[in-house]
Order: C-alpha cells, then sequence, then structure tokens
C-alpha cells in the first residue's frame, strides 16, 4: 500500500509537469492563470499524500490547508486583478469603463 | 477498507488526468476552464475521501478519526473554493470580451 502512495504522488509529478506546459505557452494570460490554479489543486494532494509517504499525516495536512487557502486566495486575487485590463489578449483592446462600478 | 480506499483515489486520479488532458487539448480559455473546473474538483473530492479512509485503516482511534475529519474538512473546502476560482476567472474573461471559441467554416 505504501508503494501504491508512491506511485499515485510520481503520477501526480508528472500530471503537475503536463499542466505546467500550458502555463508557459498558453497564449492568453487566463490560460496561465488556469494552469497555476490546476496546478495548486494537484500540490494539495501532493502534501497529503507526502503526510502518508512520510508518516506525518497531521502536520502536513495543516501544510496542505494553508496551500488551498493561499491558491483560492491567489486565483481569486490574479482574476480580480486581470479584470478588465487591456492587456488580457495580446492586440486587442477592451473597453475599461464598461458600465462602472 | 483498504482496498475502497484504493479505488476512491484511482477513480480522483481517472479525474485528474481528464482534467489535464483537457487542459492540454482544447483549443479556448472557456473550453478548458470547462474541463479543469469540474474535473480537478471531483478528482480532488474523490482523492482525499480516500486518503480519509486509509488513513483510518490501522483502527478507529480518536487521532485517526479526527485526521480522517481534517481531511475531509479539506475536501470540503476545495469542493467549495475551487469553482468559485473557476467562476472569478470565467467572469474576468467575459468582462475583458474574450471572444468563445467557434468551428472554423470547412470550405470544401
Amino acid at each position: 500500500m505504501e508503494s501504491v502512495v508512491l506511485y499515485i504522488a510520481m503520477f501526480l509529478c508528472i500530471l503537475v509537469m503536463l499542466a505546467l506546459y500550458r502555463g508557459i505557452a498558453g497564449p492568453t494570460v487566463l490560460d496561465r492563470i488556469i494552469s497555476i490554479s490546476v496546478i495548486g489543486t494537484k500540490t494539495t494532494i501532493l502534501l497529503a499524500l507526502m503526510g502518508f509517504i512520510y508518516k506525518r499525516v497531521d502536520m502536513f495536512l495543516d501544510i496542505a490547508l494553508a496551500y488551498a487557502l493561499l491558491n483560492f486566495i491567489a486565483i481569486i486575487a490574479a482574476a480580480k486583478f486581470f479584470r478588465r485590463r487591456k492587456s488580457i489578449i495580446p492586440g486587442e483592446q477592451c473597453s475599461l469603463d464598461k458600465g462602472g462600478e | 477498507m483498504s482496498v475502497l480506499a484504493v479505488i476512491f483515489i484511482v477513480a480522483g486520479i481517472f479525474f485528474f488526468t481528464t482534467s489535464t488532458i483537457g487542459l492540454l487539448r482544447f483549443p479556448d480559455f472557456y473550453t478548458r476552464m470547462h474541463a479543469t473546473g469540474k474535473g480537478d474538483t471531483l478528482g480532488a473530492f474523490l482523492t482525499l475521501t480516500g486518503l480519509a479512509l486509509y488513513n483510518l485503516h490501522h483502527g478507529f482511534t480518536v487521532a485517526a478519526i479526527l485526521v480522517s475529519i481534517k481531511i475531509l474538512f479539506i475536501a470540503l473546502f476545495i469542493f467549495i473554493a475551487n469553482p468559485t476560482a473557476t467562476h472569478a476567472i470565467t467572469k474576468a474573461g467575459l468582462d475583458c470580451n474574450v471572444k468563445p471559441w467557434e468551428k472554423k467554416e470547412s470550405s470544401k
């Protein structure tokens, strides 16, 4: 069973590498934000799995919870920051004062 | 209990794999969001539920039950927070007039 957890962690690392390709080569900024969100979710699972590998589940779960919270806040902040920005697609203009809060 | 945990974890890994393939292969920002927003949420939920079951396979002590409850709280948090983040990013794209992808007319 320990080796099953180890293999699943290695497979998740491969999936993180694949998601990182979209983060590097994504055409728009939002693609990169999606990629970071996906990598953050996978890292949360990976931290929980690391707790089972190193037999320190309670300590690694706190780190995983903190990582999940930080990931959520970072994605919300990035989405708020890039809302109504001109540079979200290269070469296109976006109406900055549409509506106006 | 351990077999059930492995079934849950493998199902979660399957959803992670499909969401990553969707992130790589879909043509548009919105379609990628569609793939990752659902696949990642369900994959994380299933994997963490499987880990919470696997944590109990030594016996139902108080410490093990508390750790399992903590794992389920992380799963619940991801289950709420991940669709919220997806909605925020999609709203950011929609407010900037990102055009959705359309199938090109094949002029044969």
